[in-house]
């Protein structure tokens, strides 16, 4: 699903990451700083990419600040962002976030 | 369900805002923690906390921990939700906030019973628990206490509580003390677990030692605690000492050996004991048992 305004979740604290999403003419594009770049860059945006496609995410902007969050943390926070960019509030699928 | 047996000295509140808190709560060892949705979390971060809430549940392993969920009050657009995310997510049971009847606990167990069967969950398998936070609520302590089966505990409040009672805090507690009687008897009388409220003079370790040994004597299985550092000092008291234990198991032992040539009153350690010594001999075992502190075979 394509999104039409801008959401940001999550914090620059420790073991936290903070997601901007915005809107995007044409697919997804997504932009990591990560201060575990060099250890977990690529397993981060992997797991991004995977639940860009989970979620049915078509044309956006994503970019995550990163400060050694888990991976539950990770997505809890992308799905937040979506969410809220979407303006849902509740109902969501649980079974497959 | 293990409703009852099992050891529940401390839970922990953990704000499931702070992704920092929840990733490793386990580390400290409380018996329980409580993934917190309600008061800890702000109110334009509510639908951030659920999504972590959910994502902690099902990736995070708490290593044997017990994990509870507070929701957000049943007169909030929030709890429902709460709910969804907690069952799906897999936790082993709901805190009820601001509980004041039999009836609300019956609500949030049909909600939660709808969502086991929407995520695939044993229907029964999630347990509640019941926080007490008003005067109506210790008013029908005993009704809410066995409200439901899945109902593991009640658990006093005491900051709502002592506010609606027109009360002041004290460092004595006297305040509590009409709360905590009535809640400990309808916990018995009902046959579910007592909870204390949270000690929140964090630095204050003197007067939470004092507290915890104050509402073990009265009868509670546990308090809810905010910090860390209060974990061990509570399990240290909750334990049961190498002298009662030693004592509860020749109690047992010795009413078994001489169960069966009548004998109705024995002396044990130099004590007159009979029959109603076992079930408070047993408990001291039980309690060694599940704190690892127990090997034999008599609990």
């Amino acid at each position: 699903m394509a999104i039409t305004t801008s959401a940001l979740a999550g914090t620059l604290e420790s073991s936290d990451a903070q997601v901007l999403i915005e809107p995007r003419a044409q697919g997804v594009q997504i932009n990591l700083e990560s201060s575990v770049y060099a250890q977990y860059g690529a397993h981060i945006e992997q797991l991004a990419h995977e639940l860009v496609e989970t979620l049915g995410i078509t044309n956006a902007t994503i970019s995550i600040t990163d400060k050694g969050a888990l991976d539950c943390t990770l997505k809890a926070r992308i799905e937040a962002a979506y969410y809220r960019a979407l303006g849902k509030q509740q109902d969501f699928d649980w079974e497959v976030l | 369900m293990t409703v009852t047996d099992r050891i529940r000295r401390t839970m922990i509140f953990l704000n499931t805002q702070r992704a920092a808190l929840v990733k490793d709560a386990f580390i400290y060892r409380p018996d329980c923690v409580i993934l917190d949705l309600e008061d800890a979390v702000a109110a334009n971060e509510k639908d951030a906390a659920r999504f972590q809430l959910y994502q902690t549940l099902k990736h995070v392993d708490y290593r044997g921990v017990e994990r509870w969920v507070r929701i957000n009050g049943l007169d909030t657009d929030l709890f429902e939700e709460d709910i969804k995310a907690a069952v799906a997510g897999g936790t082993e049971g709901i805190r009820l906030p601001k509980t004041e009847t039999a009836s609300d606990v019956q609500l949030v167990e049909e909600k939660v019973a709808a969502a086991e069967k929407q995520f695939g969950r044993p229907v029964g398998s999630t347990m509640l628990m019941a926080a007490l936070e008003s005067p109506l609520a210790i008013i029908n302590a005993f009704e809410i206490a066995k409200s439901s089966p899945r109902l593991m505990g009640i658990a006093l409040s005491a900051g709502d509580y002592v506010r609606t009672l027109h009360a002041k805090r004290t460092v004595a507690g006297i305040e509590l003390f009409g709360a905590r009687s009535q809640m400990i008897i309808a916990a018995r009388a009902a046959g579910v677990m007592a909870f204390d409220t949270v000690y929140t003079d964090i630095d204050n370790m003197a007067g939470f030692k004092e507290e915890v040994e104050l509402i073990k004597n009265m009868g509670f299985d546990g308090k809810s605690l905010i910090s860390p550092k209060q974990i061990k000092v509570a399990h240290e008291i909750f334990n049961p000492s190498a002298k009662e234990i030693t004592h509860a198991a020749h109690v047992i032992q010795a009413v078994r050996d001489n169960g069966d040539k009548g004998v109705g009153v024995l002396t044990v350690d130099g004590k007159m004991v009979d029959i109603a010594w076992v079930e408070g001999a047993q408990r001291t075992l039980d309690l060694a048992k599940a704190a690892g502190l127990y090997k034999g075979d008599l609990a």
